[in-house]
């Protein structure tokens, strides 16, 4: 029988545990028991493809989805999907949804009394190129006051979906922005204990990529689980 | 990990609860093609319930399978079995407002474990959701199966009460095809039992 190479596991302290009272919607939610270690099969170690565009035109520009120009800082968001030993992760769906630029979302639950903009849905998805590279066009995302404690507001944020290569890649995960002063305060991006994981979502400005008079640029890799170098029987 | 491994993974977080216009691809619910997948058509439907018993109206299920020749679409599947071009084999469903999500599939066929075992017929799946910071993998296996008795991931759960989380009941037909019921508890009494891989 084949061989199956399998990916790395998590790190100690890499991921956020979901029994996190400081996030009021854990409390509930959070499996009491631990996870079951379960030994990698080819169950976990495929996943879905998308090298063959199955999922559609690409939405790269979200301040051109509808007939006006949306308000706010035009953002150009790039980087790279790599895996730990920072190999490219071609080929893979790359989603993204965010916040208005005055922190609300075009989502019926959103009732923060902050302005939709027409002009302004929130959504992109691509698939990475072959240097495993995706950009999209934005604005800036707003923060915005949430009721998990009195007075507390989200960092900005852009919620990210990104696969890799097998069902064990898979994350959902927050993108950050550099000197946001709601970091400090906020449960969800601190809920991951080790500080250079945390930093780890937080975009950083790059002057290179902003385009003079047109759009501020920041770049932000994504990093997935990467493979043992050693096999293991099927 | 590998000795050279050099960068820090990326975290997870939660999708929080406004993720719906950003995910939504309701066609893929339905992994068939349209009915035109081979093999025994199922529906798959369950309901996520939290720590209060109360429905998650606000849940991704993701879910991952072998076709019905026990094949998946992916290139480090060296099997020599057939792929189905109507088959890929992925699928996503929110939940509703009851916290009930629903895919139509096909029953998947058996795939290789470790060692020389052969895997019972099973879905993989993963559950986000607000208040969810890492997402949940668990896995969905067929009642009934003659290979569950011998499946290594089902059977190394040694406690019937909890291994009973991990199987599919039938809950009779719809629409010509067989409804399969898989509840997701995410804390609590009858708490699903969640992987770590």
């Amino acid at each position: 029988m084949a061989e199956i190479k399998e990916y790395n596991r998590e790190r100690p302290g890499g991921q956020p545990a979901n029994d996190w009272p400081a996030y009021a919607s854990t409390v509930k939610r959070h499996p009491t028991r631990k996870p079951v270690a379960l030994k990698q099969t080819l169950t976990e170690i495929t996943g879905p493809t998308f090298a063959d565009g199955w999922t559609g035109p690409e939405m790269l520009d979200l301040t051109k989805q509808h007939k006006g120009e949306p308000i706010g800082e035009r953002m150009i968001l790039a980087g790279r999907v790599l895996d730990e030993d920072g190999k490219p992760v071609p080929n893979t769906l790359v989603e993204i949804w965010q916040a208005n630029s005055a922190g609300r979302y075009i989502h019926p639950n959103d009732t923060h009394p902050a302005p939709l903009d027409p002009n302004f849905t929130g959504r992109g998805h691509v698939v990475s190129n072959d240097k495993g590279e995706y950009r999209f066009l934005s604005l800036i995302p707003g923060a915005y006051p949430w009721r998990n404690t009195y007075n507390a507001w989200r960092s900005k944020h852009v919620h990210f979906s990104v696969f890799g290569p097998a069902f064990a890649t898979r994350i959902i995960t927050q993108m950050y922005f550099p000197g946001d002063p709601l970091l400090e305060f906020d449960p969800i991006y601190n809920s991951v204990p080790d500080e250079a994981a945390r930093r780890r979502l937080i975009a950083a400005y790059d002057p290179n990529l902003s385009e003079a008079e047109w759009a501020l640029g920041y770049r932000w890799d994504i990093v997935l689980r990467g493979r043992h170098a050693t096999p293991a029987g099927i | 990990m590998s000795a050279d491994a050099k960068l820090i993974p990326s975290a997870t977080q939660t999708a929080g609860p406004f993720f719906h216009f950003g995910l939504l691809r309701p066609e893929w619910a339905d992994l068939t093609h349209g009915g035109k997948a081979q093999g025994e058509k199922i529906s798959l439907e369950g309901r996520v319930t939290d720590g209060d018993g109360a429905p998650l109206p606000d849940a991704i299920v993701e879910i991952w399978q072998a076709n019905a020749a026990g094949k998946y679409e992916h290139p480090d599947d060296p099997q020599d079995k057939p792929v189905d071009k109507n088959f890929r084999g992925f699928g996503r469903a929110f939940t509703d407002k009851d916290g009930i999500f629903r895919f139509t599939t096909v029953k998947p066929g058996p795939v290789p474990g470790r060692g020389n075992a052969l895997q019972a017929p099973h879905i993989a799946v993963s559950l986000a959701a607000r208040g969810l910071l890492h997402h949940l993998f668990t896995r969905v296996y067929f009642a009934g199966e003659a290979l569950n008795k011998s499946d290594p991931v089902l059977s190394s759960i040694e406690d019937p009460a909890l291994q009973k989380t991990l199987i599919a009941e039938p809950k009779g037909n719809a629409n010509g095809s067989a409804v399969w019921r898989f509840d997701i508890v995410l804390q609590g009494n009858g708490e699903t039992v969640f992987f770590d891989f």
